[in-house]
């Protein structure tokens, strides 16, 4: 059975004690879609993924990932998934087909399969004659590249990319996009968080979240046409601009 | 006035690798001079040397008057310099923070009072003054940095990304602060992924593979493309990229996406129309075509279109 949405929440809320960092946020992302979760710093977006991921409780409300309850099989949800962050933290000391291996079998992949999957992967990633390299010395974009094939070894349905391309330099992250858009075209569901509002564009839909909770969501098209900007970075800042001033993030 | 920093063939090794090759260039004062270019194009190891962290192996340079290799305490007092992972104390408030740079760059008494009240009101944090660093957004721990580098007035500035991971309006924000100390006289050096940061600059330099390939003014830098730039559009949004393999127009030799838009670069000696022909048969959903003026991102894929793999 595949949902038609792969990853729901109603009413999902967090509390820091006083700080509510995530406000009674729903909505849904359809299976198979690249939807671009952005907002301001400080705005909650790591707190919801963590939340999604199963890696943290919320206070109220509920979620489903994968067609499972994010209270109650987040067991079940962390196998079919796959996350990276901008502060992922391979093993720099490790060459790059140890990591992959460490990375595969923390997800329970091992033998033939995990080196077919890891050939397949950096194949894919156009970076096999790089296995033997140590993984600290290769430039930043090349081990973002790396940590999208950890992530993706398990061939899990839904990838969570909390920030992938801080830090990297535009032909890079160009590439990034572009295996990204396969991965997307071969059927899984991107969840991306980014700074980069250009990178925006390429989803099918973007929201953004602004003091918890989400203040626009349609197409970067739709967006665009409702604020009456020319770029999604002048639709971005007209949206959190105002919400922004006067309150304390 | 004079120059913040001139450099003559600058060259930096680590190990077997080039990190930095026979780069020369002058800042002028008062001016933001920014450095653009791909990851490990040399950005960090110039800005260290500059700063007096790391020496050059070859070449010389000279900042605010003062040699990089002879005058290093010299050159100390009186720049500012943020690295990328620049170290707040997280335990510590705003104030605190700013009272722990005070006090390693000497700065006390009446003068530290008033330059902590002019930081604390300039970078807009003064109403956060007692938050714990920790609690801080990306942003504003940003501009605590950024603030923390100013406590001791130097007047060249060098900042190492200062703006990664910052969302865009904290960005636009950041870059308010650089331009109000520009008028106050301060010179800034800034590397930066963000092209339109760079695009903000008086002046760029555009390093590959450790060498300078481009300086000027941005308005320079694009005056110098050399070849026809057409942008492929569609009103639904992204147009996408033609499959892999798919042999390139004629006359086109870089094709890539940007911000949506599918741009191909090249000598191009047939119509527009037919151009869009070739795109239409991998591509039914590209629109329109249009030839376009490059921006400083073009430049790059320009300029980094020999790059190999690691």
């Amino acid at each position: 059975m595949s949902p038609a949405f792969t990853i729901q929440s109603a009413g999902l809320t967090k509390r820091f004690g006083s700080f509510i960092a995530v406000d009674a946020v729903s909505f849904s992302v359809e299976a198979g879609e690249v939807f671009g979760f952005l907002g301001a710093n400080g705005a909650g977006k790591t707190t919801a993924i963590r939340m999604f991921c199963g890696l943290l409780e919320p206070t109220s409300g509920s979620g489903q990932v994968a067609g499972f309850d994010i209270m109650k099989e987040s067991g079940r949800i962390r196998t079919r998934i796959g996350y990276m962050s901008q502060k992922f933290s391979l093993y720099p000391d490790l060459t790059v087909r140890d990591n992959l291996f460490l990375f595969g079998s923390i997800y329970g992949i091992k033998g033939e399969l995990l080196r077919s999957r890891t050939d397949e992967m950096v194949a894919f990633l156009e970076m096999s004659n790089l296995l033997p390299r140590v993984t600290g010395t290769l430039p930043w974009g090349w081990q973002q590249r790396l940590s999208l094939a950890c992530a993706n070894l398990h061939h899990p349905p839904i990838l969570f990319l909390d920030e992938p391309t801080g830090s990297v330099d535009p032909v890079s992250r160009q590439t990034f996009w572009n295996f990204i858009l396969a991965l997307s075209r071969q059927g899984t569901t991107i969840f991306i968080t980014t700074h980069h509002m250009d990178e925006a564009e390429y989803c099918r839909r973007i929201s953004i979240m602004v003091s918890g909770r989400i203040a626009a969501i349609d197409t970067p098209a739709q967006l665009k046409k409702k604020y009456a900007a020319a770029t999604l970075q002048d639709a971005f800042i007209r949206i959190v601009q105002p919400a922004a001033e006067g309150t304390a993030p | 006035m004079g120059d913040a920093a001139t450099a003559t063939g600058l060259g930096r090794n680590f190990a077997d690798v080039v990190a930095l090759d026979n780069v020369s260039l002058v800042v002028p004062e008062g001016k933001l001079f920014g450095l653009i270019g791909a990851d490990g194009a040399g950005k960090s190891t110039l800005l260290r040397i500059l700063v007096t962290l790391i020496r050059a192996d070859r070449g010389t340079a000279r900042v605010l008057g003062y040699d990089v290799a002879a005058e290093f305490g010299a050159i100390r007092r009186l720049v500012g310099y943020m690295p990328q992972k620049f170290s707040l104390y997280g335990d510590l408030s705003v104030r605190e923070n700013l009272l722990f740079f005070a006090e390693v760059f000497g700065v006390a008494g009446a003068d530290r009072r008033t330059r902590m009240e002019q930081l604390l009101h300039f970078s807009r944090l003064a109403e956060f003054q007692h938050r714990r660093a920790a609690k801080l957004s990306g942003g504003m721990k940003q501009k605590l940095a950024l603030s923390c580098c100013l406590i001791h007035t130097p007047r060249l500035l060098l900042l190492d990304e200062p703006t990664t991971g910052v969302d865009p309006v904290s960005r636009l924000e950041f870059w308010q602060i650089l331009d109000d100390l520009k008028k106050q006289g301060i010179t800034v050096i800034v590397s930066t992924p963000y092209m339109d940061e760079a695009v903000k600059c008086d002046h760029l330099l555009l390093l590959h593979r450790g060498a300078a390939r481009r300086q000027g003014t941005p308005a320079d830098l694009l005056a110098a493309y050399p070849l026809d730039l057409y942008k492929v559009t569609s009103p639904d949004g992204a147009v996408g990229m033609p499959p892999a393999g798919t042999p390139l127009p004629p006359g086109v030799s870089l094709m890539y996406q940007a911000a949506g838009e599918l741009r191909l670069a090249g000598v191009v000696t047939i119509p527009a129309g037919t151009l869009l022909g070739h795109i239409r048969r991998s591509l039914p959903g590209a629109a329109a075509i249009e030839r376009t003026k490059p921006t400083i991102e073009d430049l790059l894929f320009y300029e980094l279109s020999d790059r190999e793999a690691p």
